[in-house]
């Protein structure tokens, strides 16, 4: 073996992932840029709305609701340790509003949506949809990308917005139940905390997120391989991909938005 | 007309088209055939544009394929895909009208869905199979469709892939006289690929025998039995013997 075999194989993936990201950025360039030019499928945006929206609220609302249970439960624990049980309420909100809300929203929309769209558009593409599509004049990026990825960039920060409320419920109902909050002081300590800022900002991760998510999901479903394996694979990709690219957004933001 | 002139195309180091010319005169039934990965299929993709050759020029009534407004130009054709290529998420009667529901063919919605009934009529379909989706119809009823959606917009060019694989003889004789009527009765230039022989008897004006990248012969249907050549007269009838190897 060639002693610099693997430093050729560390600058393949390098190069590989270079590409990659040109691809997706040229991507995301050209799903904006079809915003600005018509025709716009409404049809298609509706349905999207309605698959990545509505049908998304019970798992987000589940996993918020646990999450802030589960958060009171342990900022209680920790506080406890110098006397500090009574910032429960308020660590609860901000810890859902800025970062749990958004960040587990996000990733949920991402299991269950990114997968989808990748299965969806990758079988139409092994099976020949995509095709038939541009035979019957119709971009599919424009009718496939752009109702999905703006659907998702309008849905996901509403879906943050309830499960902040019902993360937040899920750390009341622990507070009162079975920490012996009172549960006016309660509400009263989470309402006076929170800044208008603090929800803001946890919308506007949650619209980025939605834009990686659906962004994902249909870039990898058109650049599928053939077959139920490439499919599959694709599938992997789009929720890996749009997990990891969450974190790395949610942390520029965080410093964008809350760094000194 | 279609013409394809010298052209070429290659996946990495496989090259599929190595400078296929082919004429397809207005109003008449080309069949492509040859072996399967052959690049029947490249072929016609490149004429659609949704391959791009390497070299090379195709034209369509003069126009060069690459040029021009792409609405126009793919509002003249219709194409039977080898699985259907159905919407899945559509039912039958908004899969047939497609073009017609939205783009610059845009119907009202009940005149898309009468059109749309009339189509599944013309190739042997009920109307109630309009409602039901693409997953709930046999291959067969499938091909139909898709030849329905193909027909619907009333192309002055029809591109068949593979009509009758995957379907019994009895289907496949069905599709092909569908396939002849319909061209015939609409004066569109008609463009198949397949290996069926019994389809290329029952679809084909004029026969192009495409082999290692190249058209090795091209001819009326009526001379392919005396072609003399080697390549065809071995494709026809089925010999293991012969120029093309059995093993690729």
């Amino acid at each position: 073996m060639n002693i610099t075999s693997p430093l050729a194989a560390v600058g393949r993936q390098v190069l590989a992932m270079l590409a990659l990201i040109g691809q997706v950025s040229i991507y995301a360039a050209q799903t904006v840029s079809h915003l600005l030019r018509p025709p716009f499928y409404g049809r298609e945006f509706l349905h999207a709305l309605v698959q990545i929206g509505w049908l998304s609220l019970p798992v987000v609302g589940m996993t918020t609701l646990f999450t802030g249970g589960a958060l009171a439960l342990q900022i209680y624990a920790g506080g406890a340790r110098f006397n500090a049980e009574a910032v429960v309420p308020s660590i609860v909100a901000i810890g859902m509003v800025r970062e749990l809300g958004p960040v587990l929203g996000g990733l949920m929309v991402a299991a269950r949506v990114a997968s989808s769209i990748a299965a969806e558009i990758g079988t139409m593409k092994v099976t020949e949809q995509i095709d038939a599509l541009v035979t019957l004049s119709t971009h599919p990026m424009k009718y496939l990308t752009l109702p999905r990825v703006l659907a998702a960039t309008l849905a996901v920060p509403v879906l943050v917005g309830v499960g902040d409320v019902i993360g937040i419920m899920g750390g009341y109902l622990v507070g009162i139940t079975r920490l012996d909050f009172n549960a006016a002081t309660y509400m009263k300590n989470t309402i006076d905390f929170l800044e208008t800022f603090d929800v803001v900002s946890g919308l506007i991760k949650g619209a980025a997120f939605g834009f990686i998510v659906a962004l994902m999901g249909c870039f990898y479903g058109m650049n599928s391989g053939r077959g139920a394996q490439g499919v599959g694979r694709a599938t992997k990709s789009a929720v890996v991909a749009a997990s990891v690219l969450i974190f790395a957004a949610n942390y520029l933001l965080t410093e964008l938005f809350f760094s000194a | 007309m279609i013409q394809l002139t010298d052209v070429h195309k290659a996946f990495g180091s496989n090259r599929v088209l190595r400078g296929v010319n082919l004429t397809i005169p207005k109003g008449t039934s080309m069949v492509i055939i040859g072996g399967s990965g052959t690049g029947k299929s490249v072929a016609l993709k490149c004429v659609l544009g949704l391959v791009r050759p390497d070299s090379g020029t195709i034209t369509v009534d003069g126009l060069n394929v690459e040029k021009g407004d792409r609405d126009a130009f793919l509002a003249k054709f219709g194409m039977l895909f080898q699985g259907g290529a159905l919407f899945d998420s559509l039912p039958v009667w908004q899969n047939v009208a497609f073009r017609l529901l939205r783009g610059s063919l845009k119907r009202p919605k009940d005149e898309a869905r009468e059109i749309a009934i009339e189509k599944l009529r013309r190739v042997g379909l009920k109307p109630d199979v309009a409602d039901k989706y693409p997953a709930e119809l046999s291959g067969g009823m499938q091909k139909r469709v898709g030849l329905a959606r193909a027909i619907a917009a009333e192309p002055e060019i029809i591109f068949f892939d593979e009509p009758t694989t995957g379907l019994d003889p009895i289907m496949s004789g069905v599709i092909n006289e569908l396939i002849r009527e319909i061209v015939v009765e609409m004066g569109a230039t008609a463009m198949t690929i397949t290996h069926d022989m019994t389809s290329v008897r029952a679809i084909a004006d004029n026969v192009a025998m495409l082999h290692d990248g190249v058209i090795k012969w091209t001819g009326p249907v009526a001379q392919m039995d005396d072609s003399g050549d080697p390549y065809l007269d071995q494709f026809i009838h089925g010999r293991a013997e012969g120029p093309i190897e059995a093993v690729r």
